[in-house]
């Protein structure tokens, strides 16, 4: 079938199986951020933004997305470096596979929730797994983004 | 204690790919190999102990885009060991690419070579097997001679002695100790008699195991696999295929986290067999289920412990028997066991009059095990922190007062842990630290919170090794580019761990420069200099000594190519980072007049290569404390605070050691409280995705402090320990700890969770009324 969507501002056209799952037409069409660590909608690693919102692309079917318009992070890359540094910082990208789904997800925590508190980061991103970091020094590294914002906006 | 300032050692500096990493670079196997590829795909076996009778896979082969399909008809008949071990290894040569007889749920019976996924997937179901199905041994406790053997065959080969007998279902056995035993426990005034139960648990890295292979442009075989071990796998790559090494070139990229399971070749034979068949480049990628189910979990153990004691709490005598579980295949069985008694008992060296040591490690029909972050020490320490705690409140004293009485310290000697001294332990201070900042004398007690909930706290001590003794090798080449800037080459395979950065520091630190200015490279069989691989928490320590060495060379070679250059002696030079110079003169190169003159007319190579290796392994040492609340009418544990004071001597990297220590920590939570690798009456394994196999996220953990206490390690790079293990050690013992303190009952087997808490609680009821 004949798929049309806008992936990160482009259009795109292509002939997909209709079975193809989005995960897989991003890879194939070069987006090699976008991660399967599980295939149980269960780890958060595939998240990427449909229409501005985050949603798992392993357990969506590309045939799903026509016509809408898809995020991944290499659309994405001046929004999540201006943070990135910080959880860099911490050590805290560690082996860095989950990397790509956690920084998405914190893309749309921080859109839809400018200033949040450490329980409502938690709470956001909670679906996003990392075996490696133990989480908090995601959350500092965040912690720390924020604090450089305000002060940023002070000064 | 006095410390040296540095520049580059001792500083939270970012990891070198941190950017790459947190922006979604291509840099993983899966990304950077060609879609192209035969996917590769695993037919499993249904059942838990069966010879394949008949297999036909005639009509699997007729399905459009099916390259191949390849059974145990097709196989070289030579058994190898998948484990990452040192030549000889001590875990037995038991598998064979494709076996007739199949020993677990999930054990190879096929290997599927596609165009497409889907074809792959297709063709799978089209092979027609027979199987004699056979009963299979799954009782861990039952497998010591029984009459059902895991491994009749006759070439089973053990490449060293350790123990093992096939036709017993025994992997390995030993006994070891130091005085008489049965004397002490006689006169001691307390002896308990425990026994604790450890389950397997999966690793669970967010990267399934994975592995690329290819013809190069010289015909050899070409693999690219997110591993631990490249210079272990292509020696298991060159036995099972039976070709040269020299033919073999093994690759690692970035790596999606490996805690152990990558230091097995759990998928790297299956592929490479495709392409050496074929001619064709092949992948293959576990599924999530593929990885829980035919992975490489941590031993499940069972632990008996015998501790002896004086009514004033002096540990006199501890006799720990160990049995262990290998599964199928005998993967780390024969090392993993050592680590349950060997890095638990010297925790109290201080006043041991004797100590015995035992175990059996055993076949059974489950998934075999293999080696995972702790190794050994995390079931051993489980056991026997546990029944220090359990002691403690017999004697109703404080448990960090009775491990104050216990503990080992500075110089002691530890019959225990092979004679070692403990030339660096800050045991003592981590406990004092860890006490005051936790504020132990507040949490300890039990609080009723007045809602069906309680607050209480639990203690306890770890340690690790840095690297195995006597056997691991680390090696390192650094050279020096024209512009006065370093390559650094290593076969140590940073999974994460952050290992090119702290490596990069020291060389820094050597070289008088910037870690900017360190580039780092690695693994590559072909380009790296040998190392035993990123495992035994020996990166840190025998690799890094190795940059040393390989920067003290390299230091001499450039004073040497510098003094031609003046038309003097090396002797009389000396230097200074970005240039040498002539001793007591105004009379310099720089480095970069050296970098180019090393690239004309020269004979002396402007790079050095070293090797280093240990006859000790210093343990790193930690305490854990941790503040629960307990909901008494449903079970669960919430985890308030969790305080951890590591002694890893001086940690080379602080922010990394710290986000070790955090993640350590968050896994042994997960193992200690929901995390369980559990099979049906048949062996069929129940929980093989995320959904059910829960791992923690970021709500389940509480707050996590850590704090390091320094000490030096003289043997150690700039002092430094290991990191990589211990962190995991110290949450079941706690837990279970504190659990106890909550609830009156002590559980003996993990993982805790709410269901086995709301039972037990249900139970002390009914018998106290």
């Amino acid at each position: 079938m004949e798929l049309k969507l806008t992936l990160n501002g482009r259009p795109v056209t292509d002939h997909i199986d209709p079975g193809l799952l989005l995960i897989d037409f991003l890879r194939n069409h070069g987006c090699y951020s976008v991660k399967r660590g599980c295939e149980t909608s269960g780890c958060g690693l595939c998240t990427v933004l449909m229409d501005g919102r985050p949603i798992l692309s392993c357990s969506m079917l590309a045939a799903r997305a026509a016509g809408h318009s898809i995020h991944t992070l290499e659309g994405l890359q001046e929004e999540a470096a201006d943070f990135a540094g910080f959880i860099a910082d911490q050590g805290a990208d560690q082996c860095g596979f989950c990397n790509p789904g956690f920084v998405m997800n914190t893309i749309a925590l921080l859109r839809e929730n400018p200033d949040p508190t450490d329980d409502e980061i938690r709470m956001f991103l909670a679906g996003n797994l990392c075996r490696c970091s133990g989480y908090d020094g995601q959350l500092r590294g965040i912690r720390n983004y924020l604090e450089s914002r305000r002060n940023q906006n002070r000064a | 204690m006095e410390q040296k300032e540095y520049k580059s050692i001792n500083k939270p500096i970012r990891k070198k790919d941190a950017m790459q990493l947190l922006l979604g670079k291509p840099v993983y196997t899966d990304d950077i190999t060609p879609g192209n590829a035969l996917v590769v795909k695993l037919l499993r076996s249904p059942h838990a102990n069966a010879i394949v009778q008949e297999i036909n896979t005639s009509t699997a082969m007729k399905v459009p885009g099916v390259a191949a399909v390849y059974t145990w008809e097709d196989v070289p008949k030579t058994r190898f060991a998948i484990a990452g071990q040192t030549y000889p290894e001590p875990s037995p040569y038991d598998r064979l690419i494709l076996d007739r007889h199949v020993r677990f749920v999930g054990d190879p019976v096929a290997i599927i070579a596609a165009e497409t996924e889907k074809a792959a997937l297709r063709a799978m179901k089209l092979i027609k097997v027979k199987y004699q199905v056979l009963e299979p041994v799954l009782d861990f406790r039952k497998a010591k001679d029984n009459p059902i053997l895991v491994h009749p065959e006759e070439d089973w080969f053990p490449p060293c002695q350790v123990g093992g007998d096939p036709k017993r279902n025994l992997v390995a056995s030993e006994v070891n100790g130091d005085g008489d035993v049965e004397a002490v426990l006689s006169d001691c005034d307390i002896v308990l008699d425990r026994t604790y139960h450890t389950k397997a648990f999966n690793q669970a890295m967010m990267e399934t195991f994975r592995t690329y292979t290819e013809l190069d442009r010289y015909g050899r075989l070409h693999v690219i696999s997110s591993t631990q071990i490249v210079f272990h796998c292509r020696r298991i790559l060159s036995r099972a295929l039976g070709i040269p090494k020299s033919r073999i070139r093994v690759e690692k990229p970035r790596i999606g986290g490996g805690f152990g399971a990558k230091q097995t070749a759990v998928c790297e034979v299956y592929p490479a067999f495709v392409t050496l068949k074929t001619g064709r480049p092949a992948k293959i990628i576990y599924t999530r289920e593929e990885s829980q189910i035919a992975g490489s979990p941590r031993h499940e153990m069972e632990i008996r412990i015998r501790l002896g004691a004086s009514r004033d709490g002096h540990i006199r005598c501890i006799d720990l028997y160990t049995l262990s579980n290998t599964g199928a295949y005998g993967e780390h069985g024969p090392t993993t066991v050592g680590l349950s008694g060997h890095k638990a008992i010297p925790l109290y060296t201080g006043g041991l009059e004797a100590y015995r040591f035992s175990y059996d490690v055993v076949y059974t029909n489950l998934q075999a095990s293999g080696a995972y972050r702790g190794y050994g020490a995390t079931q051993g320490i489980y056991a026997l922190e546990t029944i220090v705690n359990e002691l403690a409140e017999q004697l109703d004293m404080d448990p960090t007062v009775i491990r104050d009485k216990n503990m080992v310290k500075e110089g002691m000697e530890m019959p225990s842990y092979y004679n070692e001294t403990a030339n660096a332990c800050a045991l003592d201070r981590c406990m004092e630290h860890c006490r005051q900042m936790f504020h132990w004398d507040e949490k300890y007690p039990v609080r009723d919170m007045g809602n069906g909930k309680v607050r209480t706290a639990g203690v306890d001590m770890a340690m690790q090794g840095s690297c195995i003794s006597h056997v691991d090798v680390g090696s390192a080449t650094i050279k020096l580019s024209e512009d006065g800037t370093y390559n650094l080459i290593i076969g140590a395979a940073d999974m994460g761990t952050g290992c090119d950065t702290i490596l990069a520091q020291m060389a820094a630190e050597c070289l008088d420069c910037s870690v900017d200015d360190i580039a780092v490279f690695g693994a590559d069989t072909d380009a790296s200099p040998y190392d035993s691989g990123s495992y035994a928490s020996s990166t840190t320590y025998i690799t890094g000594k190795a940059v040393e060495k390989a920067c003290a060379e390299l230091k001499e070679k450039i004073c040497s190519i510098a003094a031609e250059m003046l038309n003097c002696n090396a002797s009389e030079m000396v230097f200074e980072g970005r240039q040498v110079r002539r001793i007591g003169t105004e009379e310099t190169v720089s480095l970069e007049d050296i970098g180019y003159k090393s690239q004309v007319f020269n004979t002396q190579a402007a790079e050095a290569t070293a090797s280093h290796s240990s006859p000790v392994s210093p343990p790193p040492y930690m305490v854990g404390m941790v503040e629960i609340e307990l909901d008494k009418e449903t079970g669960l544990v919430t985890i308030l605070d969790y305080m951890a004071v590591v002694d890893c001597g001086i940690p080379i990297n602080p922010a990394l050691a710290r986000i070790q220590t955090e993640g350590g920590i968050v896994q042994g939570i997960g193992h200690t409280l929901m995390e369980d690798v559990r099979y049906d009456h048949n062996g069929k394994p129940i929980g093989s995705s995320f959904m059910q196999y829960k791992i923690p996220t970021r709500l389940d953990m509480g707050k996590l402090h850590v704090e390091f206490e320094h000490s030096y390690e003289p043997t150690g790079p700039f002092g430094a320990k290991s990191i990589g293990e211990i962190v995991i050690n110290t949450p079941a013992p706690a837990l279970t700890h504190a659990i106890y303190r909550a609830t009156g009952v002590w559980h003996r087997e993990l993982p805790i969770t709410p269901e086995k808490i709301a039972l037990s609680l249900t139970e002390k009821k009914q018998k106290t009324s």
